[in-house]
Protein backbone atom coordinates (compact mmCIF):
# COMPACT_ATOMS: atom_id res chain seq x y z
CA UNK A 1 0.00 0.00 0.00
CA UNK A 2 1.91 3.08 -1.14
CA UNK A 3 2.01 6.23 0.94
CA UNK A 4 -0.26 8.86 -0.64
CA UNK A 5 -0.32 12.65 -0.71
CA UNK A 6 -3.30 13.89 1.32
CA UNK A 7 -5.38 16.76 -0.02
CA UNK A 8 -5.01 20.12 1.66
CA UNK A 9 -7.79 20.53 4.27
CA UNK A 10 -8.75 23.85 2.58
CA UNK A 11 -8.50 25.55 -0.82
CA UNK A 12 -5.04 26.66 -1.98
CA UNK A 13 -6.01 30.32 -1.65
CA UNK A 14 -7.75 29.88 1.72
CA UNK A 15 -4.82 31.21 3.76
CA UNK A 16 -4.37 34.42 1.76
CA UNK A 17 -3.19 37.08 2.30
CA UNK A 18 -0.96 35.46 4.94
CA UNK A 19 0.23 32.50 2.86
CA UNK A 20 -0.32 32.78 -0.88
CA UNK A 21 -1.92 30.23 -3.18
CA UNK A 22 1.40 30.23 -5.08
CA UNK A 23 3.28 29.15 -1.95
CA UNK A 24 0.79 26.36 -1.24
CA UNK A 25 0.88 25.25 -4.87
CA UNK A 26 4.63 24.62 -4.58
CA UNK A 27 4.67 23.58 -0.95
CA UNK A 28 1.89 20.99 -1.23
CA UNK A 29 1.96 20.20 -4.94
CA UNK A 30 5.74 19.98 -5.32
CA UNK A 31 7.60 19.69 -1.99
CA UNK A 32 5.13 17.53 -0.05
CA UNK A 33 4.40 15.52 -3.16
CA UNK A 34 8.13 14.93 -3.79
CA UNK A 35 8.60 13.53 -0.28
CA UNK A 36 5.72 11.09 -0.93
CA UNK A 37 7.13 10.07 -4.32
CA UNK A 38 10.68 9.71 -3.01
CA UNK A 39 9.55 7.65 -0.03
CA UNK A 40 7.56 5.23 -2.16
CA UNK A 41 10.56 4.77 -4.47
CA UNK A 42 12.92 4.20 -1.53
CA UNK A 43 10.73 1.58 0.19
CA UNK A 44 9.55 -0.29 -2.93
CA UNK A 45 10.31 -3.99 -2.41
CA UNK A 46 11.78 -3.34 1.06
CA UNK A 47 10.45 -4.48 4.47
CA UNK A 48 9.19 -0.94 5.09
CA UNK A 49 6.74 -1.22 2.21
CA UNK A 50 3.96 -2.75 4.35
CA UNK A 51 4.53 -0.53 7.38
CA UNK A 52 2.58 2.52 8.47
CA UNK A 53 4.17 5.95 8.05
CA UNK A 54 4.64 6.19 11.85
CA UNK A 55 6.34 2.78 11.99
CA UNK A 56 8.73 3.82 9.22
CA UNK A 57 9.52 7.11 10.96
CA UNK A 58 10.27 5.40 14.27
CA UNK A 59 12.63 2.81 12.77
CA UNK A 60 14.27 4.33 9.67
CA UNK A 61 17.43 6.41 9.22
CA UNK A 62 18.90 8.46 6.40
CA UNK A 63 16.88 9.22 3.26
CA UNK A 64 13.97 6.90 4.20
CA UNK A 65 13.60 8.69 7.53
CA UNK A 66 13.98 12.14 5.95
CA UNK A 67 11.28 11.57 3.35
CA UNK A 68 8.89 9.71 5.68
CA UNK A 69 9.20 12.32 8.42
CA UNK A 70 8.71 15.15 5.93
CA UNK A 71 5.54 13.46 4.62
CA UNK A 72 4.22 13.34 8.20
CA UNK A 73 5.42 16.84 9.13
CA UNK A 74 3.71 18.48 6.16
CA UNK A 75 0.41 16.60 6.63
CA UNK A 76 0.46 17.73 10.26
CA UNK A 77 1.41 21.31 9.33
CA UNK A 78 -1.55 21.72 6.94
CA UNK A 79 -3.92 20.84 9.79
CA UNK A 80 -2.17 23.29 12.13
CA UNK A 81 -3.30 26.16 9.89
CA UNK A 82 -6.79 27.40 9.01
CA UNK A 83 -8.34 30.53 7.56
CA UNK A 84 -9.39 32.80 10.41
CA UNK A 85 -7.14 30.99 12.87
CA UNK A 86 -4.79 32.45 15.43
CA UNK A 87 -6.00 34.06 18.61
CA UNK A 88 -5.87 32.11 21.84
CA UNK A 89 -6.98 28.58 22.73
CA UNK A 90 -9.68 27.90 25.29
CA UNK A 91 -10.47 25.10 27.71
CA UNK A 92 -7.97 22.65 29.16
CA UNK A 93 -5.26 23.48 26.65
CA UNK A 94 -5.39 27.16 27.63
CA UNK A 95 -5.08 26.14 31.29
CA UNK A 96 -2.12 23.89 30.52
CA UNK A 97 -0.37 26.67 28.56
CA UNK A 98 -0.78 29.05 31.50
CA UNK A 99 0.42 26.37 33.90
CA UNK A 100 3.56 25.49 31.91
CA UNK A 101 4.52 28.83 30.33
CA UNK A 102 3.05 31.31 32.85
CA UNK A 103 0.88 33.07 30.26
CA UNK A 104 -0.26 32.78 26.67
CA UNK A 105 2.06 35.67 25.79
CA UNK A 106 5.06 33.81 27.26
CA UNK A 107 4.13 30.75 25.18
CA UNK A 108 3.73 32.90 22.08
CA UNK A 109 7.19 34.44 22.64
CA UNK A 110 8.76 31.01 23.17
CA UNK A 111 7.24 29.61 19.97
CA UNK A 112 8.22 32.68 17.93
CA UNK A 113 11.77 32.52 19.31
CA UNK A 114 12.13 28.80 18.56
CA UNK A 115 10.89 29.34 15.01
CA UNK A 116 13.17 32.33 14.43
CA UNK A 117 16.29 30.69 15.85
CA UNK A 118 16.10 27.25 14.23
CA UNK A 119 19.22 27.80 12.11
CA UNK A 120 18.82 26.43 8.60
CA UNK A 121 15.84 24.27 7.71
CA UNK A 122 13.49 22.82 10.31
CA UNK A 123 10.40 23.10 12.46
CA UNK A 124 9.16 24.74 15.67
CA UNK A 125 6.68 22.80 17.81
CA UNK A 126 4.34 22.87 20.77
CA UNK A 127 4.62 19.38 22.28
CA UNK A 128 3.38 17.40 25.27
CA UNK A 129 5.95 15.36 27.14
CA UNK A 130 5.40 13.61 30.46
CA UNK A 131 2.23 15.59 31.16
CA UNK A 132 3.87 18.98 30.50
CA UNK A 133 3.78 21.30 27.51
CA UNK A 134 7.02 22.46 25.91
CA UNK A 135 8.20 24.44 22.91
CA UNK A 136 10.93 22.68 20.94
CA UNK A 137 12.65 23.07 17.56
CA UNK A 138 13.94 20.36 15.26
CA UNK A 139 16.36 20.53 12.30
CA UNK A 140 15.47 19.38 8.77
CA UNK A 141 13.02 16.43 8.99
CA UNK A 142 13.41 15.64 12.68
CA UNK A 143 10.16 15.52 14.68
CA UNK A 144 8.81 15.12 18.23
CA UNK A 145 7.72 11.48 17.94
CA UNK A 146 11.41 10.50 17.66
CA UNK A 147 11.98 12.14 21.05
CA UNK A 148 9.10 10.63 23.03
CA UNK A 149 7.01 13.78 22.60
CA UNK A 150 3.51 14.29 21.20
CA UNK A 151 3.19 17.11 18.67
CA UNK A 152 0.32 19.53 19.29
CA UNK A 153 1.20 22.29 16.79
CA UNK A 154 3.99 23.08 14.36
CA UNK A 155 5.36 25.88 12.18
CA UNK A 156 7.44 24.95 9.13
CA UNK A 157 10.54 27.17 8.95
CA UNK A 158 12.16 25.66 5.88
CA UNK A 159 12.68 28.67 3.60
CA UNK A 160 10.34 27.14 1.01
CA UNK A 161 7.47 27.65 3.49
CA UNK A 162 7.75 31.43 3.35
CA UNK A 163 10.28 32.63 0.79
CA UNK A 164 7.80 33.52 -1.98
CA UNK A 165 5.68 35.61 0.42
CA UNK A 166 8.19 36.90 3.01
CA UNK A 167 11.69 36.53 1.50
CA UNK A 168 14.23 36.58 4.34
CA UNK A 169 11.71 37.96 6.87
CA UNK A 170 11.17 34.72 8.75
CA UNK A 171 10.07 36.42 12.02
CA UNK A 172 7.25 38.21 10.18
CA UNK A 173 6.03 34.92 8.66
CA UNK A 174 6.14 33.26 12.08
CA UNK A 175 4.22 36.04 13.83
CA UNK A 176 1.64 36.07 11.05
CA UNK A 177 1.09 32.32 11.36
CA UNK A 178 0.73 32.54 15.14
CA UNK A 179 -1.64 35.53 15.06
CA UNK A 180 -3.78 34.67 12.02
CA UNK A 181 -3.52 31.01 11.06
CA UNK A 182 -2.87 28.62 13.97
CA UNK A 183 -5.67 26.08 14.34
CA UNK A 184 -6.23 25.76 18.08
CA UNK A 185 -9.10 23.28 17.63
CA UNK A 186 -6.62 20.89 16.03
CA UNK A 187 -4.11 21.51 18.85
CA UNK A 188 -6.82 20.83 21.46
CA UNK A 189 -7.67 17.50 19.79
CA UNK A 190 -4.00 16.53 19.79
CA UNK A 191 -3.78 17.52 23.45
CA UNK A 192 -6.75 15.31 24.34
CA UNK A 193 -5.25 12.38 22.41
CA UNK A 194 -1.99 12.89 24.28
CA UNK A 195 -3.90 12.31 27.52
CA UNK A 196 -4.32 15.96 28.49
CA UNK B 1 38.11 45.76 13.86
CA UNK B 2 34.59 44.69 12.98
CA UNK B 3 33.90 42.47 10.00
CA UNK B 4 32.28 44.19 7.02
CA UNK B 5 30.00 43.13 4.19
CA UNK B 6 32.15 43.01 1.04
CA UNK B 7 30.83 44.55 -2.17
CA UNK B 8 29.96 42.20 -4.97
CA UNK B 9 32.60 42.19 -7.73
CA UNK B 10 29.79 42.70 -10.32
CA UNK B 11 26.24 44.10 -10.61
CA UNK B 12 23.25 42.26 -9.15
CA UNK B 13 22.07 41.54 -12.70
CA UNK B 14 25.46 40.22 -13.91
CA UNK B 15 24.63 36.55 -13.44
CA UNK B 16 21.29 36.61 -15.29
CA UNK B 17 19.63 34.56 -16.65
CA UNK B 18 21.21 31.92 -14.42
CA UNK B 19 20.77 33.80 -11.13
CA UNK B 20 18.32 36.71 -11.16
CA UNK B 21 19.10 40.22 -9.87
CA UNK B 22 16.42 40.18 -7.17
CA UNK B 23 17.80 36.97 -5.70
CA UNK B 24 21.34 38.38 -5.75
CA UNK B 25 20.28 41.62 -4.07
CA UNK B 26 18.36 39.93 -1.23
CA UNK B 27 21.04 37.29 -0.86
CA UNK B 28 23.81 39.87 -0.53
CA UNK B 29 22.13 42.77 1.28
CA UNK B 30 19.90 40.73 3.59
CA UNK B 31 21.21 37.21 4.13
CA UNK B 32 24.98 37.85 3.90
CA UNK B 33 24.62 41.15 5.73
CA UNK B 34 22.81 39.45 8.63
CA UNK B 35 25.67 36.96 9.02
CA UNK B 36 28.18 39.82 9.22
CA UNK B 37 26.07 41.70 11.78
CA UNK B 38 25.51 38.64 13.94
CA UNK B 39 29.17 37.59 13.75
CA UNK B 40 30.20 41.02 15.02
CA UNK B 41 27.61 40.79 17.82
CA UNK B 42 28.84 37.33 18.78
CA UNK B 43 32.51 38.25 19.17
CA UNK B 44 31.93 41.66 20.73
CA UNK B 45 33.39 41.73 24.22
CA UNK B 46 35.67 38.74 23.58
CA UNK B 47 39.03 40.53 23.58
CA UNK B 48 40.94 37.33 22.81
CA UNK B 49 39.08 37.00 19.49
CA UNK B 50 39.23 40.64 18.44
CA UNK B 51 42.40 40.45 16.33
CA UNK B 52 41.68 37.14 14.65
CA UNK B 53 41.02 36.76 10.95
CA UNK B 54 37.84 35.04 9.82
CA UNK B 55 39.86 31.98 8.78
CA UNK B 56 41.54 31.82 12.21
CA UNK B 57 38.18 32.10 13.95
CA UNK B 58 36.70 29.28 11.88
CA UNK B 59 39.74 27.01 12.15
CA UNK B 60 39.36 27.16 15.93
CA UNK B 61 35.58 27.47 16.06
CA UNK B 62 34.89 24.03 17.53
CA UNK B 63 37.09 24.85 20.54
CA UNK B 64 35.37 28.12 21.41
CA UNK B 65 33.38 28.44 24.67
CA UNK B 66 29.78 27.14 24.59
CA UNK B 67 28.43 30.67 24.84
CA UNK B 68 29.69 31.74 21.40
CA UNK B 69 30.75 28.54 19.57
CA UNK B 70 27.56 27.96 17.57
CA UNK B 71 27.17 31.68 16.76
CA UNK B 72 30.68 31.82 15.29
CA UNK B 73 30.11 28.57 13.36
CA UNK B 74 26.79 29.83 11.96
CA UNK B 75 27.55 33.48 11.29
CA UNK B 76 31.31 33.31 10.77
CA UNK B 77 30.72 30.39 8.43
CA UNK B 78 27.92 32.30 6.73
CA UNK B 79 30.21 35.29 6.19
CA UNK B 80 33.13 33.23 4.85
CA UNK B 81 30.99 30.99 2.65
CA UNK B 82 29.16 33.84 0.96
CA UNK B 83 32.35 35.89 0.53
CA UNK B 84 33.87 32.97 -1.40
CA UNK B 85 30.65 32.30 -3.31
CA UNK B 86 30.46 35.82 -4.77
CA UNK B 87 34.08 35.67 -5.93
CA UNK B 88 33.90 32.35 -7.76
CA UNK B 89 31.06 33.55 -10.00
CA UNK B 90 31.08 36.20 -12.72
CA UNK B 91 29.40 37.61 -15.80
CA UNK B 92 29.87 35.58 -18.97
CA UNK B 93 31.86 32.87 -17.19
CA UNK B 94 31.39 29.13 -17.13
CA UNK B 95 33.25 26.92 -19.55
CA UNK B 96 35.99 24.57 -18.46
CA UNK B 97 38.83 24.80 -15.95
CA UNK B 98 42.30 25.05 -17.50
CA UNK B 99 45.97 24.81 -16.60
CA UNK B 100 47.08 23.56 -13.21
CA UNK B 101 43.51 23.36 -11.91
CA UNK B 102 42.41 21.16 -14.81
CA UNK B 103 45.48 18.98 -14.14
CA UNK B 104 44.58 18.76 -10.45
CA UNK B 105 40.95 17.86 -11.20
CA UNK B 106 42.04 15.16 -13.64
CA UNK B 107 44.45 13.72 -11.11
CA UNK B 108 41.82 13.68 -8.36
CA UNK B 109 38.65 12.72 -10.27
CA UNK B 110 39.83 11.18 -13.56
CA UNK B 111 38.29 13.92 -15.68
CA UNK B 112 36.32 17.16 -15.44
CA UNK B 113 32.97 15.50 -16.26
CA UNK B 114 33.37 13.11 -13.34
CA UNK B 115 34.24 16.00 -11.02
CA UNK B 116 31.16 17.94 -12.17
CA UNK B 117 28.96 14.89 -11.61
CA UNK B 118 30.28 14.38 -8.09
CA UNK B 119 29.96 18.07 -7.21
CA UNK B 120 26.43 18.34 -8.63
CA UNK B 121 25.39 15.21 -6.73
CA UNK B 122 26.81 16.64 -3.49
CA UNK B 123 24.76 19.80 -4.06
CA UNK B 124 21.56 17.93 -5.00
CA UNK B 125 21.77 15.43 -2.14
CA UNK B 126 22.43 17.90 0.69
CA UNK B 127 19.18 17.49 2.65
CA UNK B 128 17.95 20.79 4.07
CA UNK B 129 20.22 23.82 3.95
CA UNK B 130 23.92 23.76 3.14
CA UNK B 131 26.73 23.87 0.61
CA UNK B 132 28.67 21.75 -1.89
CA UNK B 133 32.42 22.32 -2.03
CA UNK B 134 35.59 21.69 -3.96
CA UNK B 135 38.32 21.85 -1.34
CA UNK B 136 42.05 21.32 -1.06
CA UNK B 137 42.43 18.99 1.89
CA UNK B 138 45.26 18.91 4.46
CA UNK B 139 47.40 16.70 2.23
CA UNK B 140 46.95 19.06 -0.73
CA UNK B 141 44.46 16.84 -2.60
CA UNK B 142 41.28 18.07 -4.25
CA UNK B 143 38.06 16.69 -2.77
CA UNK B 144 34.33 17.23 -3.22
CA UNK B 145 32.52 17.67 0.10
CA UNK B 146 29.24 18.98 1.42
CA UNK B 147 28.42 20.78 4.66
CA UNK B 148 25.15 21.43 6.49
CA UNK B 149 23.79 24.92 7.15
CA UNK B 150 26.71 27.40 7.21
CA UNK B 151 29.39 24.99 8.46
CA UNK B 152 32.67 26.00 6.82
CA UNK B 153 35.12 23.45 5.38
CA UNK B 154 37.81 25.53 7.12
CA UNK B 155 36.62 24.01 10.42
CA UNK B 156 37.76 20.62 9.08
CA UNK B 157 41.16 21.92 7.98
CA UNK B 158 40.14 22.13 4.32
CA UNK B 159 40.72 25.11 2.04
CA UNK B 160 37.54 25.70 -0.02
CA UNK B 161 38.24 26.91 -3.57
CA UNK B 162 34.73 26.51 -5.08
CA UNK B 163 31.39 26.54 -3.26
CA UNK B 164 27.73 26.28 -4.23
CA UNK B 165 25.05 27.59 -1.90
CA UNK B 166 22.04 25.24 -1.83
CA UNK B 167 20.06 27.00 0.88
CA UNK B 168 16.63 27.55 -0.63
CA UNK B 169 17.14 31.34 -0.38
CA UNK B 170 19.88 31.01 -3.03
CA UNK B 171 17.44 29.85 -5.71
CA UNK B 172 13.83 29.81 -4.55
CA UNK B 173 12.58 33.02 -6.23
CA UNK B 174 13.67 31.79 -9.65
CA UNK B 175 13.78 27.98 -9.41
CA UNK B 176 11.37 27.23 -6.50
CA UNK B 177 11.64 23.49 -5.76
CA UNK B 178 13.81 22.76 -8.82
CA UNK B 179 17.22 22.65 -7.14
CA UNK B 180 18.75 20.46 -9.89
CA UNK B 181 17.91 23.11 -12.51
CA UNK B 182 19.63 25.76 -10.38
CA UNK B 183 22.71 23.57 -10.02
CA UNK B 184 22.88 22.94 -13.77
CA UNK B 185 22.51 26.66 -14.56
CA UNK B 186 25.03 27.74 -11.90
CA UNK B 187 27.91 26.04 -13.75
CA UNK B 188 27.50 28.80 -16.39
CA UNK B 189 28.56 31.39 -13.82
CA UNK B 190 31.73 29.75 -12.49
CA UNK B 191 34.80 31.98 -12.72
CA UNK B 192 37.49 29.33 -13.24
CA UNK B 193 40.30 31.92 -13.24
CA UNK B 194 39.35 32.82 -9.68
CA UNK B 195 39.06 29.17 -8.65
CA UNK B 196 42.54 28.58 -10.13
CA UNK B 197 43.85 31.52 -8.11
CA UNK B 198 42.43 29.99 -4.90
CA UNK B 199 43.85 26.59 -5.91
CA UNK B 200 47.34 28.03 -6.29
CA UNK B 201 47.06 29.98 -3.04
CA UNK B 202 45.97 26.82 -1.20
CA UNK B 203 49.23 25.15 -2.19
CA UNK B 204 51.50 27.96 -1.02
Amino acid sequence: MPITLPDLPYARNALEPHISAETLEFHHGKHHNAYVTNLNKLIAGKPEEGKSLEEIILSAEGPVFNNAAQVWNHTFYWSCLKPGGGGEPGGELADAIRRDFGSFQAFRDALADAAATQFGSGWAWLVAEGGRLKVVKTPNADLPMRHGQTALLTIDVWEHAYYIDYRNARPKYVETVIDHLLNWDFAAKNYQKAGG
Amino acid sequence: MAFELPSLPYDYSALEPHIDARTMEIHHTKHHNTYVTKLNEAIQGHANLAGKSLEELLAGARNLPDSIRQAVINHGGGHANHTLFWQIMGKGKGGEPAGVLADGIQAAFGNVAEFRAQFSAAAANRFGSGWAWLVVDKSGKLRVTSTANQDSPIMDGHKPILGLDVWEHAYYLHYQNRRPDYIAAWWNTVNWDKVTEFYKAAHQ
